[in-house]
C-alpha cells in the first residue's frame, strides 16, 4: 500500500466516525462540533485529491458560513430538555431506511463495477483541473452560461431567505 | 533532510510567535499605561521586562476551575481551538525571501501552498468557533452572549474581507503569498494601488482580532469578559494568548498583502552580500509588523466600543459596498491599462 | 518528501502538541481545591438565575441567511480575480453583469429593511399636565 492509500484509509475512517457521531449525540451543539470537524477532514480529502478550490469552498462555505448558521439556530432556538429531541420510529422512518439501503448498494454496485484498471490512481491531468486558475478559465469561458444562471439563483435565494424568514410585524 | 528543515523551521517560527505575543501584551500595558498617565509593569526585571515570565509562570500554577454547570469537554476543547487556530495562520506568512545556512537555502516561508490567501480566509472563518464553543459551554450568561456577539460580529465584517482581498488578487493574479510580495518590489506596495482596499481590510483585521472598537465578544464593562469570564489559569491564558497571536499574524498579514512584505526598497541594487540582504529583510519584515501592532495597540486605548447595530451598519452598508465598488473600479483601470 | 499542505498539516500537529503539553504541564503544577461554591457560575456575586440556555432572538439568523448568500459570491470571485488579467474585457462585462443581477437582491434586502437592526420601538414616557383628570401626574 503506498503512503497515499493509508492516509485516505485514516481519514475515511475519521470522516465516517465523526459522521456517525454527529447523528447520535444527544447535544445538537456536540452533534455541530463533530459535523465541524467532519466538514475539515472533507476539505483534507478533496486537497490529497488536488481539489483546492473545492477543499477551501468546503472549509469557507460549509465550515465556515452554514455552520454558524447552525450554531445559531442551535444556540437561538435551545430546544432545552434534551431528551425531547427522541423520536419513534414510524412508518416515514422504515420508508427513508428501505430507501438508503437500496441507495447504498446501488453505490456499492456502481464502485465496484465502473472502474477500469487503476481504480485508485489519480491520472496526471487530474492534479491540474482542481486549481483555482483552472476552475477560472474554465467557468468564464466554457461555462459562463451556467455561471451567470448562477447569479440569478443566488438572487432568488437572497429574497427568498428574507421573504420566508421574517414576516415583518405591524 | 527537508523534513527535518520544515521541522526547525516550525518549531523556531512557533516560539518567536509565542515570545513576541508575550511581550506583545507587556507593550499593550504599557502603552495604555502611558496612555492613561500611569507607570505601569515595570517592576520585575529591568524595567519590567520580565513581566511576561512572570505572567505566564503565574497562569501555569493557577487553579483551573470550572463550574459544575459547565458542559466540560467543550469546555476543554475550545481555548485549544482558539490557540491552534490562530497561530496557524503564520503558516504561509512569508517573513523573508530565502536565506543560506550550513549550505542549505533555505526558504523563509513554512509553506506556500497555492491556495495561500484563501487558506488564510478558511482559517478566520474557522476562528469564531473557539469562541463560540466557549460561550456555549461554560453555561453562564454572559459567556453565552459573548459566543453569539462573536458568531454575529463575523456575519458583519468578512464580507468585506474577502471582498478586499480579491482586490489583491486582481492586482497580482496570483494567491500565492510569496508571490504576491515578489509583486510589491521597490514602492510597488499594494496600500498605494490599493487603498480602499487597504482600509477595508484592516478595519476587518480589528474585527477579526476582537479588539476595540470591535470587542462586542469580550467587552469587559457589560459582560465581564464575555466567552472568557468562567475560564481560569491557563485555560484562559490560553484565550489570551489566541488573542494577541491573532492581531501578530494579522498584522503579519496586512503587511504581506499591503504593505510589501518583507520588501526594503534598492535594498536588492545595493550590492551587500546575500546572506546580510535576507537578515535586512527578515528586520523589514518585523519592523512593519511592530508598526502596524503598535498601531492597533493605539487604536485600542482611544477609541469607545461600536454598538453591535453601529457594527451591522458599518459591515453592510458601508464596507461591502465600498469594497465591491473598489473591485469593480480596479478590475477597469486594469483593463483601461492593459 | 513533504508537499506545502503536509507542512501546513505538520505544523497544526505541532501547535496542538505545544497546547497539549502546556495543558499537561499545568495540571500537574497546579493546586485542585473545589468546593462547591467556587464552582457555581458566575453570576456577579448572586446565586445564578434559572438556566442561561433559553431562547435568543431570531433577528441574527436572518443576516446569517443573506451573509451566507454572499459568502458563495465571493468564492465565484476569487477564481474570476485570478484569471481576470488573461481574459480583460470580456471577463469585466461577464462579472459586472453577476454583480448587477446580484446587487437587485442586495438593494431588495437593504430597501426592505433587513440589514437594519429591528429595535422595538421605544416607548417614550412623558407626563400630561398636572390637571383634575390626572391629579397626581402620572407618567401615561
Amino acid at each position: 500500500m503506498s503512503i497515499d492509500t493509508i492516509v485516505f484509509f485514516i481519514l475515511a475512517a475519521t470522516s465516517i466516525i465523526s459522521a456517525i457521531l454527529v447523528i447520535t449525540r444527544r447535544s445538537p451543539i456536540i452533534s455541530v462540533v463533530y459535523l465541524v470537524f467532519n466538514f475539515i477532514i472533507l476539505a483534507i480529502i478533496y486537497l490529497t485529491l488536488h481539489a483546492q478550490f473545492i477543499a477551501v469552498i468546503q472549509v469557507i462555505v460549509y465550515a465556515g458560513a452554514i455552520m454558524v448558521l447552525f450554531l445559531f439556530v442551535v444556540m437561538l432556538l435551545n430546544l432545552g430538555k434534551e431528551e425531547m429531541l427522541t423520536e419513534k420510529i414510524t412508518y416515514k422512518k422504515r420508508i427513508a431506511i428501505g430507501l438508503a439501503v437500496v441507495m447504498s448498494v446501488q453505490i456499492i454496485i456502481g464502485i465496484t463495477t465502473s472502474f477500469g484498471e487503476h481504480p485508485n490512481q489519480l491520472s496526471p491531468l487530474a492534479t491540474q483541473i482542481g486549481t483555482v486558475e483552472h476552475i477560472g478559465k474554465v467557468l468564464f469561458t466554457q461555462y459562463l452560461l451556467p455561471f451567470e444562471i448562477a447569479s440569478i439563483l443566488l438572487l432568488a435565494a437572497i429574497i427568498g431567505a428574507v421573504v420566508l424568514a421574517k414576516k415583518r410585524i405591524g | 533532510m527537508e523534513i527535518l528543515i520544515s521541522l526547525i523551521k516550525i518549531l523556531v517560527v512557533m516560539l518567536v510567535l509565542l515570545t513576541c505575543v508575550a511581550y506583545l501584551v507587556l507593550v499593550e500595558r504599557r502603552v495604555s499605561a502611558f496612555i492613561q498617565n500611569r507607570i505601569g509593569p515595570n517592576r520585575v526585571g529591568y524595567k519590567g521586562l520580565l513581566q511576561p515570565v512572570a505572567d505566564v509562570l503565574k497562569l501555569f500554577i493557577k487553579e483551573d476551575i470550572v463550574p459544575k454547570l459547565a458542559n466540560k469537554p467543550l469546555h476543554r476543547l475550545a481555548p485549544i481551538i482558539a490557540i491552534v487556530v490562530s497561530l496557524s495562520t503564520i503558516a504561509v506568512v512569508p517573513f523573508g525571501d530565502k536565506i543560506n545556512l550550513f549550505g542549505y537555502e533555505i526558504k523563509l516561508q513554512i509553506a506556500s501552498v497555492n491556495i495561500g490567501i484563501l487558506y488564510v480566509l478558511a482559517l478566520t472563518g474557522l476562528g469564531v468557533y473557539g469562541i463560540a464553543i466557549a460561550g456555549w459551554a461554560s453555561n453562564n450568561k454572559y459567556s453565552l452572549l459573548g459566543g453569539l456577539r462573536s458568531c454575529a460580529q463575523i456575519i458583519s465584517y468578512e464580507l468585506s474581507m474577502g471582498i478586499s482581498i480579491i482586490g489583491v488578487i486582481l492586482v497580482t493574479s496570483t494567491l500565492q503569498l510569496d508571490k504576491i510580495v515578489e509583486f510589491q518590489h521597490g514602492w510597488r506596495w499594494l496600500i498605494l494601488l490599493q487603498p480602499i482596499g487597504f482600509i477595508t481590510f484592516f478595519v476587518a483585521i480589528f474585527a477579526e482580532t476582537n479588539r476595540l472598537p470591535f470587542d462586542l465578544p469580550e467587552a469587559e464593562p457589560e459582560l465581564v469578559g464575555g466567552y472568557h469570564t468562567e475560564y481560569t489559569g491557563l485555560k484562559f491564558g490560553l484565550f489570551f494568548l489566541a488573542e494577541y497571536a491573532n492581531m501578530i499574524t494579522g498584522s503579519a498579514i496586512v503587511v504581506t498583502l499591503y504593505l510589501g512584505g518583507w520588501q526594503f526598497p534598492y535594498l536588492q541594487s545595493s550590492g551587500l552580500p546575500e546572506f546580510w540582504t535576507s537578515i535586512i529583510q527578515v528586520g523589514t519584515f518585523a519592523a512593519k509588523v511592530g508598526a502596524v501592532l503598535l498601531f492597533m495597540v493605539i487604536i485600542r486605548w482611544t477609541v469607545p466600543r461600536f454598538r453591535y447595530d453601529q457594527l451591522m451598519d458599518l459591515g453592510w452598508k458601508f464596507m461591502l459596498p465600498l469594497s465591491i465598488a473598489n473591485v469593480i473600479v480596479t478590475a477597469f483601470i486594469i483593463y483601461l491599462f492593459e | 518528501m513533504l508537499t506545502d499542505f503536509g507542512r501546513v498539516l505538520l505544523f497544526f500537529i505541532i501547535a496542538g502538541i505545544f497546547v497539549t503539553l502546556g495543558l499537561v504541564t499545568a495540571w500537574i503544577v497546579r493546586p485542585k481545591r473545589p468546593y462547591p461554591d467556587k464552582l457555581t457560575t458566575y453570576e456577579c456575586g448572586e446565586d445564578p438565575v434559572g438556566s442561561p440556555w433559553v431562547k435568543y432572538n431570531i433577528r441574527f439568523y436572518v443576516v446569517a441567511l443573506i451573509f451566507l448568500i454572499f459568502e458563495v459570491e465571493i468564492l465565484f470571485l476569487f477564481p474570476w480575480a485570478l484569471v481576470y488579467q488573461d481574459l480583460g474585457l470580456f471577463a469585466f462585462i461577464e462579472m459586472v453583469i453577476f454583480l448587477v443581477i446580484l446587487f437587485v437582491g442586495y438593494a431588495y434586502v437593504w430597501v426592505r429593511g433587513d440589514l437594519d437592526w429591528d429595535r422595538p420601538e421605544p416607548d417614550i414616557p412623558f407626563i400630561t399636565s398636572l390637571n383634575k383628570n390626572n391629579p397626581d401626574g402620572t407618567f401615561r
